[in-house]
Order: structure tokens, then C-alpha cells, then sequence
């Protein structure tokens, strides 16, 4: 890749964030209630809505990969596979993600488009999550992966 | 217009936020993936001191930097020009368990016991707000991905590592929920 973005490409990148944002606000999932509501199984919104999202984007990931298909520079999209020897990585790290999820009632891309939305406060999650990624990045050679 | 100010039904919002994957591979070959922003920041924050963020993270992350900032704007534009003055319409058992809790205020997307300046002043809020924010952003990249990462994009790829991660999502929500919550609020 370039090392210059032109600006084209970052009001593809910009528009697809907008769209991301505004779905999120208007399906509540940055909400704090949608998501006490459910850890405790009372509603299938937030399970519907990440269901459907997985179905979408397998459907699309598959036809991409099958079709060999190209991005719109010409490219051909490859999608790298995650090391799924690592299992107390994602075990471990992903429980310590959701008590956070769960603690704060928003994962990062709800974060921002919180703090979008007026709710200045998220400023302070943001700033801790950035810490915690840090302190990660500190530990990590310590850390079973 | 009632579109714009209305909440979408988990059906609508379902797919269009599964149209994310798509959309960012074909616009240039781009994994979904939000909390990689915060990595990006610290290796635009560490000039190389750490070895996890000695990268090029222009080059890596512009594109991501940019996604998000458009995040920010359709927020924005859902939470504040056209946001809904209407209180969500939360399960009534969600609602006694948290009223049961100590929660008083349902009107908005947050309540406003906790998601508030002022609640920074207390025990609880510094709990949510300082210490959830660190777990999500200290569990993200010890999981290699947030919910974006491995619940979307990653079990969109079939891939095993994100399967596991979303279990660890759960086994640490749950426990959140149902053994820690009530000790803190």
C-alpha cells in the first residue's frame, strides 16, 4: 500500500464509518440497557441483530473468497487466518473483554459512536480502554498466550 | 422521515451491520475490526518504545482512523439530530432486575445514574466508566479482536480463534452480570 491515502479513498473509508455509527445508535446496541438486558436472556434483539449481522457477512465473506473477487482498486481481497492454537488467548482475553462489556454496557465501536451522539462522559472509558491496551502491550510477553 | 428518528428493528439493523464486512473488503481489501484503532493510537502514542506498538501504524491504521471518525459522525447524526425521545423498549424483566439494582432513570440509551461527569465522584461510576473501559481495551487485544473482530468478522470467516473468543465474551459477561453487578450497584 501507499504511503498516501488520497482523498477518495477516505471518504469510502469515512461514509462506511458514518453508516456504522448511525446502525448502531438506531438499533440500541450501544445501549447500556440492550446490553444488561442481554446477558440476561430477557429479549432476542441484541442475539438477532448479531446473528444476522454473522449470516450477512459469512454469506458475503464466502462469495468474496469463492469468486476470488478483486476491491475496488483492483486487488484481489485476501483475508489472513487467526492462530486458533492460541485458545488461552481468546479464552482468557475474551473473558476479560466481557466483564468489561458487560461492566460498562459498550464495546468499542459503541463507545465512539456514544460519544458521538453527545454523551461527552465516554471520553473516560475511551481514555481507560486506551490504558488497558497499553498495559497489554506492556505485559504481553508475560502473558500465556 | 419517521425512519430517521425511529428505532431500526433487529431484523433491519441485523444485516446492515453484517454489510460492514463486505463494504470495507471491497472498498480496499479491509478486515472489520474497531478496537485495532486503539492500538494504533498507543503506536501512534509510544514512538517504538514497546515492541507490540513499534509498527507502521499510518500505514496500517489510516484507513481504520478514518472508519472510525465516520463512527463518531453517524452517531451523531442517530443519537443527536435525529434521535429518538422515546425510551427504549426494554424487556420488563430487564427493567425490574435493574430498577431491583438501584437504577433509576430508563429515558435515554444510558442511564443517567451512571453515565454522567458527576458519577466519576463515586465508587460505582469510577467502577463502570475507569475500570470497564480498561477490561475492554486490556481484553480486546489479549483476545486479538473486540466484538467487531471476532463476533462479526471472524466468525464470518469461520474461524475457530473467534469462536473462542466470543465464549470468553460470554463467560466474562455472565459472570459480570450475574456474580460482580450486584456487588457494585
Amino acid at each position: 500500500m501507499k504511503n498516501t491515502m488520497k482523498l477518495t479513498e477516505y471518504l469510502k473509508y469515512l461514509s462506511i464509518g458514518i453508516g456504522f455509527g448511525f446502525v448502531l445508535v438506531k438499533s440500541e446496541v450501544v445501549s447500556w440497557f440492550r446490553i444488561q438486558e442481554m446477558f440476561r436472556f430477557d429479549s432476542i434483539h441484541m442475539y438477532g441483530i448479531i446473528g444476522l449481522a454473522v449470516i450477512v457477512g459469512m454469506i458475503s465473506v464466502q462469495l468474496i473468497k469463492r469468486y476470488n473477487m478483486t476491491d475496488v482498486n483492483g486487488n484481489l481481497i485476501s483475508i489472513p487466518a487467526k492462530d486458533s492454537s492460541q485458545v488461552t488467548r481468546y479464552m482468557v482475553g475474551g473473558s476479560i473483554f466481557g466483564l468489561g462489556w458487560a461492566l460498562l454496557g459498550a464495546c468499542p465501536g459503541p463507545m465512539f459512536a456514544l460519544l458521538g451522539s453527545g454523551l461527552t462522559v465516554m471520553i473516560v472509558p475511551i481514555a481507560a480502554a486506551l490504558l488497558g491496551t497499553y498495559v497489554y502491550g506492556v505485559l504481553r510477553p508475560k502473558l500465556p498466550h | 422521515m419517521d425512519l430517521l428518528y425511529e428505532p431500526w428493528p433487529w431484523y433491519i439493523a441485523g444485516p446492515v451491520i453484517g454489510l460492514t464486512v463486505p463494504l470495507l473488503l471491497l472498498a480496499g481489501g479491509k478486515m472489520f475490526g474497531v478496537s485495532a484503532n486503539l492500538r494504533h493510537t498507543c503506536a501512534a502514542c509510544t514512538f517504538g518504545k514497546v515492541d507490540f506498538f513499534n509498527y507502521d501504524w499510518k500505514t496500517a491504521g489510516r484507513w481504520n482512523f478514518t472508519f472510525l471518525a465516520g463512527s463518531v459522525i453517524g452517531g451523531f447524526l442517530a443519537g443527536h439530530v435525529f434521535a429518538n425521545p422515546d425510551p427504549i423498549n426494554l424487556s420488563s424483566a430487564t427493567i425490574a432486575d435493574l430498577q431491583a439494582l438501584g437504577i433509576r432513570d430508563f429515558d435515554g440509551l444510558v442511564p443517567d445514574d451512571l453515565f454522567v461527569w458527576s458519577s466519576l465522584g463515586t465508587a460505582t461510576g469510577l467502577t463502570v466508566l475507569g475500570l470497564g473501559g480498561f477490561l475492554v481495551g486490556f481484553g480486546a487485544r489479549y483476545a486479538g479482536g473486540c466484538t467487531s473482530g471476532h463476533a462479526i468478522s471472524g466468525l464470518s470467516d469461520l474461524q475457530l480463534a473467534s469462536l473462542l473468543a466470543v465464549f470468553g465474551f460470554f463467560i466474562g459477561g455472565l459472570l459480570m452480570t450475574y456474580l460482580i453487578y450486584p456487588l457494585i450497584l
